[in-house]
């Protein structure tokens, strides 16, 4: 009974924020420092090694599919395969792995230092509210960044699988033929699509990091457990999400 | 006190009415543990009250139910006329207070922790902004520490640069959490006078918890004492000489007794 009450108060917790964070989304443009350098930091955070693994998943992508369709002579269409999958499933997927190890811990582990070493207590006592400076910068960062790095995934991904499918031997698939195919099959909406998955799964993470991190109690000890939760709860969430999203965008 | 009862902040112009404390019947407890056990007290607009007592009589934890960071188990605490466990009265009263620990902000500089309070309610331009703070940081020897982080400053620098971001705020209300027990005599001297002006010129309500008998005699209006979760005594600094209650007279004047120290019973 325990953890389920907890999982409800977490959930309710986490809406509560994310409502009081919305009231205050006209002081955005107040804060556009702060907003800039979230920006930056989940892009600096994140950009290499996004493009480093979509880039493997990419060739990754083109090898198996190179192996299995060069026995039906189908070997052009890897660069279909390739864009697709990218642009549908991996790609967001990953970006939102990547975000919530590398962005949503941080994000977890310095609210929740703020919040054991008193510095949200004294933000309340400031009449400044905690949700307004620590929590909508972030969430307006991680919407517009998840875009240009979802984006920049696809991208490096579909270099990564072209690269591959040329340079191995038993591949050796021209990279006219494979972007043809991959420009042909891979339509505007599966790009879209991947980035609403995104902008969602994005979103989501950052919230629940932010919750998270503000509902830290006790010593320094809890922030090592916050993160942990924070991160585990983020993946849990990516996947169950990513299977209802894929579901609705079909 | 003068009887217009207006506080004027030393950085601004505005006058606002000086508030007082009420708190009635206030319980606190956590869990099993009481801490608190029916307080009431009364403190008036523009005093000075030094709240004094034991390691763990609960007195942080009563100027936070002050500031709202913390909410009574029953009863309650009014600041002016508002209720300080609502949010609303943080909008409507300017409190400010000063953490036992310091609770600055880790990733901001020293100026830019005393000017967040400015800039986020868009006190003044960035150049006034620029005064208050350096005003501020000069009043507690602090100028050179302007571009530090807290990281890079001792205890006691630390603990001023909490009392410089507190002044900042202009409060009409100001709780200090014990803020010369890091500091050096001289130190302490400066934060006993910055108290007193605040009242004598501004008609800041002050509360102040202190272990410092000498800062609480000197400039107290009225002494609280809070023993086990009660105010032992409550009375101006001459009438605590005065005191029959044998517990708050040796709280006041521990005996050492180097002939029989106390730890050596533990010892055995
Ligand atoms: N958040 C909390 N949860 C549980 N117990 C608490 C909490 N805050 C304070 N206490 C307990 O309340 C009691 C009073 O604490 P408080 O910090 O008010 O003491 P204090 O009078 O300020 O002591 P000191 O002079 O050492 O600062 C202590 O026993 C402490 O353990
Ligand atoms: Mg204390």
């Amino acid at each position: 009974m325990k953890p389920i009450l907890a999982v409800l108060e977490g959930i309710g917790d986490t809406v509560l924020l994310l409502v009081r964070t919305l009231r205050h989304a006209s002081s955005l443009p107040r804060q556009l420092p702060r907003f800039i350098d979230q920006c930056y930091q989940i892009g600096y955070a994140t950009l290499p090694i996004v493009a480093i693994l979509s880039f493997f998943i990419g060739g990754v992508l083109a090898l198996q599919a190179g192996y299995s369709m060069s026995n039906f002579g189908a070997k052009e269409f890897i660069g279909s395969l390739v864009g697709l999958s990218m642009a549908r499933a991996l790609g967001p997927v990953m970006v939102a792995v990547l975000v919530a190890g590398r962005v949503g811990s941080a994000i977890t582990a310095e609210l929740a230092s703020m919040k054991v070493y008193q510095e949200v207590d004294a933000l309340v006592t400031m009449n400044i509210p905690p949700e307004r400076i620590l929590v909508l910068p972030r969430l307006a960062a991680v919407l517009v960044m998840m875009p240009v790095l979802a984006i920049i995934a696809n991208l490096v991904g579909w270099f990564g699988g072209a690269l591959v499918a040329h340079t191995v031997d038993f591949i050796a698939l021209e990279p006219d033929k494979y972007f043809e195919t991959l420009r042909r099959y891979t339509k505007f909406d599966d790009i879209a699509d991947g980035i609403i998955k995104a902008e969602v799964f994005g979103f989501v993470v950052v919230l629940v990091c932010c919750s998270i991190g503000l509902r830290t109690r006790g010593g320094p000890r809890e922030i090592g457990a916050s993160v942990t939760k924070a991160v585990v709860t983020s993946l849990i969430l990516i996947l169950v999400l990513d299977y209802f999203l894929t579901k609705a965008l079909l | 006190m003068s009887p217009c009862h207006q506080t004027r902040n030393p950085f601004s112009e505005a006058e606002s009415p000086a508030v007082g404390v009420v708190c009635e019947q206030l319980s606190k407890s956590f869990g099993s543990l009481e801490v608190l056990k029916q307080i009431d007290l009364r403190i008036e607009p523009g005093e000075i009250f030094v709240l004094m007592g034991p390691s763990g009589s609960g007195k942080s934890v009563l100027l936070k139910h002050i500031v709202g960071l913390e909410r009574p188990s029953a009863g309650k605490v009014m600041v002016g006329e508002f209720d300080a466990a609502e949010a609303e009265t943080r909008e409507k009263i300017r409190m400010a207070l000063v953490f036992q620990a310091g609770a600055l902000f880790n990733s901001l500089t020293v100026y830019d922790n005393l000017a967040l309070y400015p800039r986020e309610h868009r006190l003044a331009s960035e150049a006034g902004i620029r005064e208050k703070v350096m005003r501020a940081l000069q009043i507690l020897s602090l100028e050179n520490a302007a571009g530090k982080y807290p990281s890079q400053l001792s205890g006691g620098m630390r603990k001023r640069v909490a009392i410089a971001r507190a002044l900042v705020q202009e409060p009409q209300l100001m709780l200090y959490d014990e803020p010369t027990s890091e500091l050096d005599p001289v130190m302490s001297a400066t934060i006993s006078e910055i108290i007193a002006t605040l009242k004598d010129e501004y008609h800041v309500t002050s509360i102040v918890v202190s272990h410092d008998r000498d800062l609480a005699l000197n400039i107290a209006d009225r002494v609280g004492i809070l023993m086990e979760g009660r105010l032992a005594i409550v009375a101006p600094p001459a009438g605590l000489r005065q005191t029959t209650d044998e517990r708050v007279a040796d709280f006041l004047n521990p005996k050492i007794n180097l002939k029989q120290p106390r730890f050596r019973e533990l010892a055995g």
